[in-house]
């Protein structure tokens, strides 16, 4: 197991090495000058000045000439995996703090509609599977592929002129209430319920689909009929030896589900004006905060890796079978 | 002579050899029976023409255009007469439907571009990764990691935000980014195929690799692709309807179904019914590439189909 989990650790660096590039490049490659930016405004600056802020960053060499592209990218990357990803352009404050900041409201965010979809996604998955053919299996299925085809963000709109606009019964933003204290537990409920619910739908059309097409093949296995032979009752032989076998592929169902759910949250995050790591490197993009957005998304790509990582290493935890590969 | 008596030879029927059905003669057999397929396939077509009629929708239907505004008349709500206004008029008084149909010819037009992309790129680099293996397959398998451990929509924000793409580059971009899924796929079916006994046959009359990949793989594997295609593309009309919500993906005056609500999005206490149009076109456009998806994949695999 110790072996399993550390290959597979070292498997996660040569990723986010990739995504590093992929980063760097884009964002070395966008038109407009940073250092400009930077600058914009500024009345009494002279060329030598500019000059010397290009030094500084590492652009430039000391002869004035354009530094190497890959010597600039070992200069980022080397400070980077340090924690340090400069200062933010807009904020003149370290780009990783401002990130990290926001991160729990992003992790709360995605942990709530991660809870809503096992929650919501199970259950139905189970019901359509027992019920296979009757009106209740024919709803859930409907359902399962509306969740996935009905852009998240409308349907977040939709909610908010519903539920906010026209009945006034749920927030529409933030994640609590100005003025209330951080621990008013109801009050942030009431604000994280529509977000984690929207940002939820794909998951809950997801897991009831994969767990529907998993139940029925379990329960036409033999070991099922023999437990049923063998007189148990039917509560038992769903829970006991049904249900146990047709969550297991359940793990790897959740890899996509948390890109998902950490892409979502992004745009999520704008409609209900959540403060998170995606609306903040959106703002950034928006506002071309270079440091802010290659931190922001190695911020993401990692939680994404990371994720992958402990999906994989559960997958061995509840079927050995998968470390033999 | 005598033979005749009613005066014809009568000629021997011979019946006419019938070709076996082959996979698409059978699937379109089962496509047929497949109401719902037919419906989605219908609603679909049907959403595509009058895209692609647009302006003539515009000039000769409710004669105004996409662009022409009326700032007396905004915020109509969605009514008859005059036939312009059938789903109301936006905060400049612009005709809702007419620009609903040209959002429609830019979001398709993504879609079925990028996706025609990426099904291009991902049967590639499978065939290549899952037929060759070794070093070129670990690259190929890197990429496709290193691809799906970014969350797209952020890459494709940044992108958007740092170089303001037109239509057709961020189509490109789109089309370059989204093949991870394809390449697994077909990666993953190259590897079974490959060690078919129909390939070895080939292999040992001397069918050079791109033969066997060209004539015997693909159109193994081909089937299942307009499957993914289907599905390709109703997620990509979701990423760039999500990307244009926010501003980043197509630019105003051009209209997109994912542009059009972010300014209905600030309006929705006073005008809800913008908010409802937009995205219900989106939803039912995605729905019917979705159910499309399925259908066809029922109809070549009915092995696959839930019951």
């Amino acid at each position: 197991m110790r072996t399993y989990i550390l290959r597979r650790v070292l498997y996660a660096i040569p990723t986010l090495f990739g995504i590093s590039i992929l980063v760097f490049a884009v964002t070395r490659m966008a038109p407009g000058d940073p250092v400009r930016l930077y600058t914009f405004g500024a009345l009494n600056i002279t060329e030598e000045d500019i000059q010397g802020i290009r030094l500084h960053y590492g652009l430039v060499n000391p002869d004035g000439t354009e530094r190497n592209i890959a010597l600039q990218y070992v200069d980022w990357i080397t400070l980077a995996v340090q924690g340090d990803f400069g200062k933010s352009l807009q904020y003149r404050q370290p780009a990783l703090n401002l990130l990290v900041e926001r991160l729990p409201a992003t992790l709360q965010l995605a942990t709530a509609a991660l809870i809503l979809q096992l929650l919501i996604g199970i259950p139905l998955g189970v019901v359509a599977a027992l019920k296979r053919g009757t009106w209740i299996d024919n709803v859930i299925r409907v359902f399962a592929v509306i969740g996935h085809a009905v852009p998240t963000f409308w349907i977040g709109l939709l909610f908010i002129i519903v539920f906010s606009v026209s009945f006034r019964v749920l927030p529409s933003q933030g994640l609590l209430t100005v003025g209330h204290d951080v621990w008013d537990i109801p009050d942030r409920l009431k604000h994280i319920l529509m977000p984690a619910f929207v940002l939820s739908l794909a998951g809950i059309a997801n897991y009831s689909r994969y767990l529907r097409t998993e139940t029925l093949d379990v329960i036409n296995q033999d070991y099922i009929r023999t437990a049923h032979a063998k007189g148990l009752r039917e509560r038992s032989v769903m829970y006991g030896h049904a249900l146990r076998n047709a969550l297991i592929p359940m793990v790897t169902a959740l890899g996509p589900l948390l890109a998902v759910l950490v892409g979502g949250s992004l745009v999520i995050e704008q409609v209900f004006t959540w403060p998170g790591v995606g609306q903040f490197t959106y703002a950034a993009a928006r506002s071309k905060d270079y440091p802010v957005i290659m931190a922001g998304v190695m911020i993401a790509a990692t939680l994404l890796v990371l994720s992958y990582l402990i999906r994989d290493i559960a997958y061995a935890l509840v079927d050995p079978r998968i470390k033999v590969k | 002579m005598a033979a005749t008596v009613a005066g014809v030879v009568r000629r021997i029927e011979v019946p006419q050899r019938r070709v076996a059905a082959g996979l698409w003669e059978n699937a379109w057999y089962r496509l047929r029976r497949d109401r719902l397929t037919i419906v989605a396939t219908i609603v679909l077509v049907t959403l595509i023409l009058l895209s692609a009629a647009a302006p003539l929708l515009a000039e000769h239907v409710f004669q105004t255009s996409f662009e022409s505004q009326d700032l007396l008349k905004n915020y109509q709500t969605p009514r008859l007469e005059p036939l312009k206004y059938v789903l109301g008029s936006d905060e400049i008084g612009r005709s809702q439907v007419v620009r609903l149909f040209y959002g429609g010819q830019v979001s398709l037009f993504i879609g079925f571009i990028a996706a025609f992309m990426n099904i291009t790129i991902g049967v590639g680099l499978g065939l290549l990764a899952g037929y060759f293996r070794g070093a070129l397959d670990d690259v190929i398998t890197w990429a496709v990691t290193t691809l799906n451990s970014i969350p797209t929509i952020f890459l494709l924000i940044i992108f958007s935000a740092l170089f303001s793409p037109s239509a057709l580059l961020l189509t490109t971009v789109i089309g370059v980014l989204f093949w991870t899924g394809v390449t697994n796929f077909v990666r993953g079916q190259t590897f079974a195929l490959r060690e078919r006994e129909f390939i070895t046959a080939a292999r040992t009359i001397g069918a050079s690799s791109s033969r066997i990949m060209m004539r015997h793989i693909l159109p193994n594997v081909l089937p299942l692709i307009f499957v993914l295609m289907a599905i390709d593309i109703g997620t990509i009309i979701l990423a760039e309807s999500a990307l244009s919500y926010l501003g980043l993906g197509v630019m105003p005056p051009m209209p997109s179904w994912g542009n059009m609500l972010t300014n209905a999005a600030s309006y929705f206490a006073r005008a809800p019914w913008l908010v409802v149009s937009p995205g219900a076109v989106i939803f039912l456009t995605v729905l019917c590439l979705y159910l499309i998806g399925d259908g066809l994949r029922d109809a070549l695999d009915p092995r696959l189909k839930q019951t």
